[in-house]
């Protein structure tokens, strides 16, 4: 039987980027919040401390820091005529745990989205016809790129990015990505200091014809003090920054960007080691009254609040709205209902590259130290006659060097013996990848839903994703992946080696991270889940951040558009919301 | 509205970090407020498991993983292997902890066959893959070279039999099969040849001297800019170097 507690004006779910952000704002309000988080407290001194950070075994093999399937995994199938199965081992995606978050364990890759992407189906319409959409489920976001604006810029100040403008109110930059939507400002922090590689891939990309910029970095390029106050100290390359939290405080994260404001404030408490089991609604199944929680002593809690705010990671928001009922869930089979609808992920390529004679220090690396190519991402490049709409970016981004994992050996190398040492010793320092990071167009058998027979240690059903990469998507992918095999060839590599997206898509080798959609913003609830403030259509006292809240997605990495439309929720729940508590768009 | 005025609750005064709810038999949370709930010396840093003896493994399945590593990285003109590198010592520790029953991992029933694309939907944990595949590795030896022991082969014909089992042409009797049980070997035989020394693999640092790896050294801003260039300082461990510990 829960135990009842006083009731909070602001009850959060996880406290990762949104969280902390959402909480730091609606604290700033002067509303008494609490968040609610099912792992443990993580902090740079303790749990990603200096003296043994650099640790490949712990924290990219054994993944310390991330979800542990035994505590909440979900079951896969490529399609509606198999039967699912649980997903015993993270491997194609890797959700973050604790205090932090993905915020933690992310390389720092830090984008805004394209004015076009946030009005996708319509602009698409406008430049092709309808009939380049065919029977993909692509719609807009409800929100404009204009909109948001001053919340990319106001995030991107937050987390200290390091870059270089390449549309400054309109006007082209050298230097920067001509393609990016306008932008208010510059970066706060100037770009990193080049390795060796991604420079070769920028001569090579000019070469043919493109146009790279320094990649948008959330590694600081040096010391930084943030408008809360909080510092940054400069990036040392270390190569242990995806899957690691950084000790050096130059990555950025809750925990060096927002908490430790946060954590001061007498109208905030952090609840860690408690999980919630689901959202509670009263009668009417219109206004939600809190959340029931359970401790790691297995007591359960129901904790009222006014305001509930779902800021756990994307998939997890999707199955706290199935497990709570709020919004009906999808079907594709009728095509009806929101909950789980228009999932979808990130389809990437890539070209491995083998030299002689060059020494690339791999180790030398940051997660998001790299140069990117813009120039066939999104709707950048005439579609017309190509069969596929969407695009990728062009990166190079090589992140590290840590050999157990990070070890190229040319195609035909045997696994083991003599042999594979000599191939594993000779290209270790002179080979390297770049890749096409691309879009995830929605199809209707593309969904989120519970599963009918694995469950949780509570008992609860796991969730289970319906999943495989759109034809769409593969044609584009191949599409700018040859176009990066150009960009290979001029750099001129011994041996160099394509690897294309294909079907069925596979939950066992590492992919991307970036699973999006499932509780989507839009204009119309019979289409989405949460309105342009990423409100419940619903229950209204609910508000749902997140990548869950794409519509589809992009050829970017999600976090700078999910700290934005945090922003811009929190400004819209502080200047709307509060002084008229309901609906903020008519349905 | 006074709805959401800021209301002051605070039934934990000023404590920063308390057990919920004092008087709640057995509350297992945290609440934390006021600060952070940083304590000095709390961090958690790893043992180094250099000691000697065997946690999991009996002496002549020990001396099997000794000989397999050794033909899975083989010391020869490019340095020593996985065998001088204490990689059957590495994966001792390793099958002695939280990965031998693989903890972290959904290991609910039903168990069922899914397809490769579905990922391992074995029920078989480590401490199963290795001793009953080290069972049926003997098993398999004996039959196929005149009751002669994996240990007692000619290299050549320890190699055979590894790339039996890689191509799944041995069969082994019972749960666990050749090629779940190779990859595992390979797999745990890499990962004790370039983890940290700490984990006792990795002896002296061969596998990180093999290829150029510095380790644990956590700060390049010198040598960034410097294409093209190889790196010059020799690799360090968590715990440093043999060469800084005191001489018995």
């Amino acid at each position: 039987m829960a135990r009842k507690l006083p009731s909070r004006d602001v009850v959060i779910i996880g406290l990762g980027w949104t969280g902390a952000i959402l909480a730091n704002e609606l604290t700033d309000a002067g509303l008494d919040v609490v968040a609610i988080e099912r792992g443990p407290w993580r902090d740079t001194a303790e749990s990603f401390n200096v003296g043994y950070a650099p640790d490949e075994l712990r924290f990219a093999v054994r993944l310390d820091l991330f979800l542990r399937p035994a505590q909440e995994t979900l079951t896969f199938r490529n399609n509606l005529n198999q039967t699912a199965l649980p997903i015993r081992q993270f491997g194609s995606f890797l959700p973050g745990d604790g205090v932090g978050g993905a915020g933690v364990h992310w390389n720092g890759q830090n984008w805004r989205y394209h004015p076009t992407d946030f009005r996708l189906r319509s602009h698409l319409i406008e430049r092709y016809g309808a009939s380049a959409i065919g029977d993909l489920t692509i719609q807009d976001w409800g929100v404009t790129y204009d909109e948001l604006e001053p919340f990319f810029d106001r995030f991107e100040k937050i987390a200290g990015i390091s870059g270089k403008a390449g549309n400054l109110k309109g006007a082209i930059q050298p230097g920067g990505n001509p393609f990016e939507g306008s932008r208010s400002d510059d970066y706060p922090l100037p770009p990193m200091q080049m390795t060796y590689a991604p420079t070769l891939f920028a001569e090579a990309a000019r070469s043919v014809g493109y146009h790279p910029f320094p990649t948008p970095s959330a590694n600081a390029s040096g010391a930084y003090t943030n408008p809360l106050g909080l510092t940054m100290g400069p990036c040392t390359f270390c190569g242990f920054c995806e899957r690691f939290g950084c000790a050096n405080y130059s990555k950025a994260s809750p925990q060096v960007n927002v908490l430790p404001v946060l954590m001061r404030k007498r109208n905030f408490e952090a609840r860690t080691e408690c999980e919630v089991l689901k959202i509670n609604l009263d009668g009417s199944g219109k206004r939600a009254t809190g959340v029931t929680y359970v401790d790691t002593a297995g007591q359960e809690w129901e904790q009222p609040g006014d305001l509930v705010i779902c800021c756990a990671f994307s998939l997890f928001n999707v199955r706290m709205l199935l497990l709570s009922g709020i919004g009906k869930p999808y079907d594709p089979s009728t095509n009806e209902g929101v909950v789980g609808r228009n999932y979808s992920y990130q389809t990437n390529s890539s070209v491995q590259m083998f030299f002689d004679n060059k020494t690339f220090n791999p180790f030398i690396a940051s997660g998001a130290l790299g140069q990117s190519a813009d120039d066939f991402n999104g709707d950048n490049f005439d579609h017309t006659g190509l069969g596929f709409i969407g695009g990728a970016g062009m990166n190079c981004i090589p992140t590290n060097g840590r050999p157990i994992l990070t070890r190229p050996v040319p195609p035909g190398t045997p696994n083991w013996g003599s042999a594979w040492k000599k191939a594993t010793k000779e290209s270790y320092n002179s080979a390297f990848s770049i890749t096409s990071q691309g879009s995830s167009y929605t199809t209707r058998g593309n969904y989120i839903d519970l599963d009918p027979t694995y469950k949780d240690r509570f008992g609860r059903p796991l969730m289970r994703m319906t999943f495989d990469f759109p034809e769409n998507d593969i044609r584009m992918s191949a599409f700018v992946n040859d176009k990066l095999a150009t960009v290979a060839k001029a750099m001129g590599p011994r041996q160099i080696v394509a690897n294309k997206t294909g079907t069925p898509y596979s939950v066992v080798p590492y992919q991307s991270t970036h699973n999006v959609g499932g509780a989507i913003m839009g204009a119309d609830p019979k289409t989405s889940v949460l309105n342009k403030y990423l409100q419940s259509w619903d229950v209204p006292n609910v508000f749902v951040m997140g990548a869950s809240a794409y519509p589809q997605n992009a050829g970017y990495n999600p976090t700078g558009t999910v700290g934005a439309l945090a922003y811009w929720a929190a400004h819209a729940i502080r200047t709307q919301y509060l002084k008229n508590p309901g609906p903020m768009v008519q349905a | 509205m006074s709805h959401y005025a800021l209301t002051r609750r605070y039934f934990l005064g000023s404590t920063t970090l308390a057990f919920l709810f004092g008087g709640a038999t057995g509350a297992g949370a945290k609440t934390i407020t006021g600060q952070q709930p940083w304590m000095a010396f709390a961090a958690n840093p790893p043992t180094p498991e250099l000691g000697n003896g065997l946690l999991f493994f009996i002496p002549s399945e020990f001396a099997t993983i000794d000989a397999i590593v050794a033909r899975l990285i083989p010391a020869d003109d490019l340095g020593p292997g996985a065998k001088e590198a204490g990689c059957a010592t590495f994966i001792d520790r390793r099958l002695a902890g939280s990965f031998g029953t693989f903890q972290r991992f959904y290991m609910q029933p039903p168990f069922a066959n899914g397809t490769p694309q579905q990922g391992p939907q074995s029920a078989n944990i480590p401490h199963v893959i290795y001793r009953t595949g080290l069972a049926a590795l003997d098993a398999y030896s004996r039959a196929t070279y005149a009751g002669k022991a994996f240990t007692a082969l000619e290299l050549a014909q320890q190699d055979a039999v590894l790339q039996a089992m890689e191509k799944g042409e041995a069969k082994f009797a019972g749960a666990v099969s050749a090629q779940q049980f190779f990859a595992m070997l390979l797999q745990n035989t890499r990962e004790g040849f370039f983890a940290d020394p700490l984990y006792g693999g990795n002896r002296d640092m061969i596998g990180w001297k093999l290829v150029g790896f510095p380790g644990a050294r956590y700060d390049y801003r010198d040598h960034v800019s410097k294409h093209n260039q190889p790196y010059p300082l020799p690799p360090v461990s968590i715990f440093g170097r043999p060469d800084w510990q005191m001489k018995g």
